[in-house]
């Protein structure tokens, strides 16, 4: 960006100052430590100037917004145009419950649904299953079958807002249910939009709610996608996701090499099945993490988007702009609150949505103060959104695109994650690729070895964390906590006995044996899953026909 | 030699959050224990089973999902039955503090939230743990 003849001038005047004014300080007072890093880990410099960034090519590196490689953002207008969405997940109890929960974040200002489901459906038992006990409508809705279904989105239309269910191993089933809404509410599929998860891997890779083997998991995926690439254009049919693995533990870098990687894995897995790059790449969509340190997090989600588009470019050859996009959605850090001084949480929720602004996401979902104690409570949720419209109508951060681009940290700091990046994703190719990263568990590995350094950090002092290891203080036990209702799990185990007597039982058998038959050719499953759905098949139901066919994913353990 | 504290790791239920555990296993190991961690998704059955094959003298439950009182005291009460008072339960994850007296009540040893260091928990087994 700099002439050599500037260059030079610059390095004989900052060696002067190392010389002067730096020494002179340093020999008076020494700086309070011998290193400096970010919450990653990564080592920051004293002062970063144009020396630090002269190998960046304004056109090749930064380009314009909406133009290859995206470094400065997706859209030609960001924020000026629209907000990001602003999406808080949410669900817990009944369906009931949630609706209720749902309406009045829309009343709000919310602009985007996001449905947290109990685990049980996340891990494909209905809600009377032995391993089901203790945990119904605790951290999610309970969502059994497609009238919980309709009840979840009652008196919402699904023309008018989209949705982002957080979904995986039985993705297709909550599709395929929401899908039935839709037409039920005589909203055409070429008009629904919204995100279903559906990233298995990562599941596999450190959250855990897998169902089947991972090429059985991977098959279920693209299923899905091929099936929306030609029915539902507008819904993102998966969203490959780093926000687990840096709750994890990993380091910003980890977050979005190993996001990348698996990115790369379905990107491949769409080919193999013979869909042509630019056919579903469009509607690939991401899903990142925000930690409290803005300016590494601003690097990362920079570095991330040039990556990609290069990944897409040239691995993938692909020829539309779109397929090159990394659009993303962004929840803020829940491992970084503290149940100390919860309050303190709104601060670190506040640096971390102006991080995000600053970093050009497409949605988001704020923390709220509370979560290290409990589900949050609605006055929670409320500071929560009201974070993000302040970031957003007052800071400032959203009136020009990639504020940030040109400051020699930020740009030095995005060609270091990049480099990074590149380097974890050469050596998860030399490997054989993501599956077999994850095979070996290098991956996971890799991931927990850098959450044992931070613990190490914190627990010797040699890193800060306020409340945790300084600035404590005796405090009361926090009251007025949100707490779920045990007699959900009765209620709604009462309820599937009466669903299952009630349903006409001739058309239900026929559907799941229909489905049963599919699933072990190469047919696309999404559109029997719908027929099953429709007949009354509960999530359980669906995901036993797999568990039968594909067996069950029982993953080595690497401590 | 002095016989190693041995250690169970467990994760009740379907939560899938194992950072802590993983962490608290890796660092129960290098303070001297011998720690197995049994992996997701075990019922209170599993994790009494795997307690009593491995002869553990401590068992480590996590749970992030809001499980735990639902839980822990199953798995006290299943240990209880097979005469397994002497085993030390420890529990952690998202507990609120309000629910700590219950769990001790019902027989945990001690309840661990969020941002408790791993020292703390390291000191609480080796000063707790049954002798022998």
């Amino acid at each position: 960006m700099f002439e050599d003849k500037v260059l030079k001038k610059i390095k004989a005047d900052k060696e002067k100052w190392e010389r002067g004014p730096l020494a002179k300080s340093l020999s008076k007072s020494p700086e309070a430590k011998p290193v400096f890093t970010t919450i990653s880990g990564a080592p920051v410099e004293r002062l970063y100037t144009p020396l630090d960034v002269d190998d960046v090519d304004y056109d090749r590196d930064l380009g314009y917004p909406g133009t290859f490689p995206f470094t400065r953002g997706v859209q030609p207008t960001m924020y000026r145009g629209r907000y990001w969405t602003m999406r808080q997940y949410a669900g817990f109890g009944d369906a009931k419950s949630t609706n209720e929960r749902y309406r009045y974040l829309l009343e709000q200002g919310q602009t985007g649904l996001s449905v947290a489901f109990h685990l049980p459906t996340q891990a494909g038992y209905d809600s009377d299953h032995p391993l089901s006990m203790g945990e119904v409508g605790k951290v999610g809705v309970a969502i059994d079958h497609i009238d919980d279904m309709r009840v979840l989105f009652d008196r919402i239309p699904l023309d008018k807002v989209t949705t982002s269910m957080t979904m995986n191993a039985p993705a297709s089933v909550l599709l395929a249910m929401y899908l039935a809404i839709a037409k039920e509410q005589e909203v055409p599929w070429e008009k629904v939009g919204g995100t279903v998860q559906n990233d298995v891997l990562k599941e596999i890779i450190c959250r855990g709610q897998y169902i089947y083997p991972p090429r059985h998991s991977m098959r279920l995926t693209v299923d899905l996608i091929e099936f929306c690439q030609k029915y539902v254009p507008k819904w993102n049919s998966i969203s490959i996701s780093g926000y687990h693995i840096r709750e994890a533990g990993s380091t910003a870098a980890q977050e979005m090499a190993f996001t990348i990687a698996d990115g790369i894995a379905y990107t491949q897995a769409c080919i193999e099945r013979g869909m042509d790059v630019d056919s579903f790449a469009p509607r690939l969509s991401f899903f990142f993490n925000a930690f409290t340190n803005v300016l590494e997090e601003v690097a990362k989600f920079r570095a991330g988007r040039r990556y990609w588009a290069k990944v897409m470019l040239d691995r993938f050859k692909a020829k539309d702009p779109r397929s090159m996009m990394l659009r993303f959605h962004v929840q803020t850090g829940g491992v970084t609150l503290t149940a100390q001084q919860p309050l303190n949480n709104i601060i670190r929720v506040a640096l971390q949505t102006y991080a995000t602004a600053l970093g050009g996401a497409q949605s988001l979902h704020t923390n709220s103060y509370d979560e290290a104690l409990c589900l949050p409570t609605q006055q929670a949720v409320t500071v929560a959104l009201r974070t993000q419209q302040i970031v957003a109508e007052e800071s400032g951060a959203t009136d020009t695109i990639d504020p940030l681009a040109g400051s020699y940290y930020v740009e030095s700091m995005t060609d270091r994650i990049e480099a990074e990046v590149d380097e974890y994703i050469k050596k998860i190719d030399a490997m054989g690729g993501t599956l077999a990263a994850i095979e070996q568990g290098f991956i996971q590995k890799e991931i927990q070895n850098s959450a044992y350094r931070f613990q190490k950090e914190i627990e010797s002092g040699e890193r800060v964390y306020v409340g945790i290891n300084k600035y404590t203080m005796e405090e009361p036990p926090p009251s007025g906590l949100l707490k779920v209702d045990m007699s959900v799990g009765q209620k709604k185990a009462a309820e599937l006995a009466e669903y299952r007597a009630r349903r006409d039982q001739a058309k239900w058998k026929a559907a799941l044996d229909k489905l049963r038959e599919v699933s072990s050719t190469d047919e696309n499953v999404m559109p029997y899953v719908i027929e099953a759905v429709t007949a009354k098949a509960t999530v359980g139901e669906i995901c036993d026909v797999w568990r039968d066919i594909f067996g069950e994913y029982r993953p080595k353990e690497y401590v | 030699m002095a016989r190693k504290i041995k250690m169970i790791m467990a994760k009740p239920g379907l939560d899938g959050h194992d950072r802590g555990a993983k962490l608290l296993a890796r660092i129960c190991a290098e303070a001297g224990m011998e720690v197995v961690y049994t992996g997701l998704r075990q019922t209170p059955e599993m994790i009494v089973a795997a307690a009593e094959q491995e002869d553990a003298d401590v068992v480590g439950l996590s749970s992030l999902s809001g499980v735990h009182n639902y839980f822990f005291p199953r798995v006290v009460e299943l240990m209880k039955q097979k005469g397994m008072e002497d085993v030390l339960l420890v529990g952690g994850g998202i507990i609120p503090e309000e629910d700590y007296d219950f769990l001790k009540k019902s027989g945990m040893g001690a309840i661990f939230g969020p941002g408790t260091p791993t020292t703390e928990i390291v000191e609480f087994i080796q000063a707790n743990v049954r002798q022998r």
